[in-house]
C-alpha cells in the first residue's frame, strides 16, 4: 500500500535509504548537543533532589496522612503510559500490517525501553531506602516478608518487569540487521562496535527465514502484553476500594489514556529528531496525519470514558462516589481536573480538522498539551482522589507538591531524554531495512522500460 | 569483510567458531527478478546449499527457495507453556510454603494468579522466541560451513553464494551471469 503513497519514489532508493539513515549517527550539529546539555542539567538536579530525600526523608515531598501516594507515583503511571504507543506502533500495527508504521516504529520502540526504564525509577523513589528494593521481589525468605500474589502490587511489578524485558529485546532484534547496514558502511572503532552488536548478521535467507518469523511472534506476543500492562497499573487502583479509583472502566480506560499520551510523546520526539537529522523525506507529513488520528482516536476514547465516570457516579446514587467527583471538580484542586478535562476531553477533538492533523507546528503545540493534560490525569486520580477521600471526611487534605517532587519529576524528564537523544546519535533511529521493505524492489524489468531512473 | 569481531581464539576453537571460507562462486545481483531467475536455475542445475543474501526480507525469495516454515514458531510454544506452568507453579506454591488468608479469600486462588501466569506466558514465549532465532541462525550459518559476503548485501544490492570447488567453478559463473549477475566472482 505504501509504494503508491510515496511521492518521489525515484530518489528514495534503497541506497538512498541506507545513507540517509547512516548519516544521522555523523556529527548532529549544535542543537542536538544543546539539547543533550539540557537533558544532563535536569537529571543533575533530579539526582541532588534524590540526595536531599534520602538524608531528610519523604516528607520533603510533602507526604502525609491521607496522600502517601503522590507525585511520584503520578509520574510512574505517566511514564508507563508514554511507553505504550511505542509498542503499538511496532507491534499492533505491524501485525495490522501498516505500511506507514516502519519510518517511525524505530523512534517509538526505543522511546518504550526509555520511558519504562524511566517509569521504573518511581517506585524506588518511592520506597525511600532504595537499597532494599529487593525486599519488592516475590521469593520465600526468612525475612517474615511474604509475597502476596493477590495484591495488583505484585503484579504490576510481574506486568512492568515483563513489558520492559520483552520490549528491549524487541527493540534490539529489530535493530540487529540495521546495524549490520551501518556496519558495512562505518571505518575504525564504529565498524568493530557494530560488527559486535551484529553478531554477524549478513542477511542470508536462512537468518531471514528464522528472523521474520521471530519477529512475527514477538509481535503477537507484545500485542496481548502491552493492552496488560496499563490495566494492570490500573487494578494498582481499581482494587482499592476509594472512590474514583474503584470502577471497572479503568483498565480500558487507562490503555486509551496511554496510548493517547504515547502518541504524543512520539510526536513530540519525531518533530526535533527530523529537522535534526534531516529526515524530512522518510518521516513524512503523513506519519504525522496518521500519529495525530490515532490521537484523536484514543483522546475520544479518553473523552468518553470522563462522561461515563462521571455519568456513572451520579447515576449509580452512591453518595461517596458522587462527593469524590464533586470534589474533583469543583474542590480545591479544580484547577489540575480542569486541564485535564480541556487538555484530553476537548482538544484532540481539533484533530478532526485536516488543517490542523498535517500542521507540523499544530501538532507540536497540540502534542505537548496532551502530555501536560495526561500528566494531570493521573494526578487528578491519585492524588486529588486520595485527598478529598469521602470516607474520612476529617483527615482531608490539600497536598500541594513540593520543589523535592518538581526536582525528581525534573530529574525524570533529563534521564528519558538523555537516553533517548544518546540512543538516535549511536545507533540507526530509523529502521533501514523496513523503511525499504515498502519501496519497489529494484527491477530489471523496470529499469528496462525506463520507469526508473 | 568484517561481519564477525574475530576474537584471538585458541587454534582449536577459531576452526569451530571462525572456519575457514569455502570455496564457490558469488555473484551479485543488482535486481530482486534476476536473484530470482538465478535462484530457478541453480534448484533446476541441482544446487541446494546456496545461501541468498538480500537487504531486507522478501517473499519472492523465499517462495523461489521453496524453504520450510522456520522451527521458531516451536520455541515460542513451548517457551509460552513453560512460562505459563512456572507462573501456576510460583504463586501456589509460594502461597501453600506461607498460608495466609487474605482478604477471605482461599490459599491458593486461582483468578488473581492468572494475571502472574499471563505476564509469564508473554515473558518466557518472547525469551524462547529470541533463542529461538539465534539458535537457529548460528546452527545454519554453521551447516553452510562458512559465508562469502560482500558489504554491499545490507545496501542495495542481493547476493548468491554458491559453494563448489574449481572443478564446478565455471558452470556455476556461467549460469550466474546468464540470470544477470552484475559482478562475479570466486572466492
Amino acid at each position: 500500500m505504501a509504494e503508491a503513497q510515496r511521492p518521489s519514489a525515484s530518489r528514495v532508493t534503497y541506497d538512498y535509504v541506507t545513507r540517509t539513515i547512516a548519516r544521522t549517527l555523523g556529527n548532529p550539529g549544535r542543537g542536538y548537543f544543546l539539547l543533550l546539555g539540557a537533558a544532563v542539567t535536569l537529571l543533575a538536579i533530579g539526582i541532588i533532589t534524590l540526595l536531599f530525600l534520602l538524608r531528610y526523608g519523604l516528607g520533603l515531598a510533602g507526604y502525609s496522612h491521607p496522600v502517601y501516594w503522590a507525585v511520584f507515583i503520578t509520574c510512574f503511571v505517566f511514564w508507563v503510559g508514554i511507553a505504550h504507543s511505542g509498542t503499538l506502533i511496532s507491534a499492533i500495527l505491524f501485525l495490522f500490517r501498516s505500511g506507514w508504521r516502519t519510518a517511525i516504529y524505530r523512534t517509538a520502540e526505543a522511546m518504550t525501553v526509555f520511558a519504562v526504564m524511566t517509569a521504573a525509577l518511581f517506585p524506588l523513589i518511592h520506597i525511600g531506602r532504595q537499597w532494599y528494593f529487593y525486599w519488592t521481589l516475590p521469593y520465600p525468605n526468612e525475612r517474615g516478608l511474604w509475597p502476596n500474589f493477590k495484591s495488583p502490587l505484585i503484579w504490576d511489578e510481574f506486568a512492568i518487569g515483563t513489558y520492559f524485558t520483552v520490549s528491549t529485546v524487541f527493540l534490539i532484534m529489530g535493530l540487529i540487521p540495521d546495524i549490520a547496514a551501518v556496519r558495512d558502511l562505518a571505518t575504525g572503532w564504529r565498524k568493530k562496535l557494530y560488527a559486535l552488536t551484529s553478531i554477524g548478521w549478513t542477511g542470508s535467507n536462512e537468518q531471514w527465514r528464522h528472523y521474520t518469523r521471530g519477529y512475527l511472534y514477538l509481535a503477537a506476543l507484545a500485542t496481548p502484553l502491552v493492552l496488560s500492562v496499563h490495566s494492570v497499573v490500573s487494578w494498582d487502583f481499581a482494587m482499592a476500594i476509594v472512590p474514583g479509583w474503584h470502577a471497572t472502566i479503568f483498565a480500558p480506560y487507562f490503555v486509551a489514556g496511554a496510548i493517547y499520551s504515547g502518541c504524543g510523546m512520539v510526536i513530540t520526539l519525531l518533530t526535533p529528531i527530523r529537522t535534526l537529522f534531516g529526515l524530512e523525506e522518510l518521516i513524512t507529513v503523513k506519519h504525522f496525519e496518521n500519529l495525530a488520528k490515532l490521537c484523536l482516536l484514543t483522546g475520544s476514547i479518553v473523552g468518553f470514558s470522563y462522561l461515563t465516570e462521571n455519568f456513572i457516579a451520579w447515576f449509580g446514587g452512591n453518595p461517596t462516589e458522587r462527593a469524590a467527583f464533586w470534589y474533583r471538580a469543583f474542590g480545591p484542586f479544580w484547577w489540575a481536573s480542569w486541564t485535564m478535562y480541556i487538555c484530553n476531553g476537548f482538544l484532540p477533538l481539533l484533530l478532526w480538522f485536516k488543517k490542523i492533523r498535517t500542521n507540523i507546528t499544530a501538532l507540536f503545540v497540540i502534542s505537548i498539551f496532551v502530555n501536560i493534560g495526561m500528566w494531570f490525569e493521573r494526578y487528578v486520580i491519585i492524588v486529588v482522589s486520595l485527598a478529598g477521600e469521602p470516607y474520612e471526611p476529617w483527615a482531608n487534605a490539600v497536598y500541594n507538591p513540593t520543589w523535592a517532587d518538581w526536582g525528581i519529576m525534573a530529574g525524570s524528564f533529563g534521564w528519558f531524554f538523555m537516553w533517548f537523544l544518546l540512543f538516535v546519535k549511536n545507533f540507526p533511529a530509523v529502521s533501514i531495512s523496513e523503511v525499504k521493505e515498502v519501496l519497489p524492489p529494484p527491477k530489471r524489468q523496470a529499469a528496462r522500460s525506463g520507469a526508473r531512473k | 569483510m568484517t561481519t564477525h569481531l574475530r576474537l584471538p581464539l585458541p587454534k582449536p576453537l577459531q576452526e569451530i567458531f571462525h572456519p575457514p571460507p569455502t570455496p564457490g562462486v558469488l555473484g551479485v545481483f543488482q535486481y530482486l527478478d534476476a536473484t530470482l531467475d538465478a535462484i530457478k536455475k541453480l534448484r533446476a542445475a541441482g544446487h541446494t546449499d546456496f545461501t541468498v543474501y538480500s537487504p531486507i526480507p522478501r517473499h519472492e525469495i523465499e517462495d523461489a527457495l521453496g524453504q520450510a516454515v522456520s522451527p521458531v514458531r516451536m520455541f515460542t510454544l513451548i517457551g509460552g507453556i513453560a512460562g505459563c506452568a512456572i507462573g501456576a507453579w510460583l504463586t501456589l506454591w509460594m502461597s501453600a510454603d506461607w498460608p495466609i488468608v487474605v482478604g477471605g479469600k482461599p490459599v491458593g486462588s486461582i483468578p488473581p494468579y492468572v494475571v502472574i501466569m499471563f505476564e509469564m506466558t508473554i515473558l518466557f514465549g518472547a525469551l524462547s522466541t529470541i533463542l529461538g532465532i539465534l539458535f537457529n541462525s548460528a546452527f545454519a550459518a554453521r551447516r553452510a560451513g562458512t559465508i562469502q559476503y560482500d558489504e554491499r548485501f545490507t545496501n542495495d544490492r542481493f547476493g548468491i553464494f554458491v559453494p563448489g570447488g574449481a572443478d564446478k567453478a565455471a558452470k556455476i559463473e556461467s549460469l550466474l551471469r546468464d540470470a544477470g549477475a552484475e559482478e562475479v566472482r570466486r572466492g
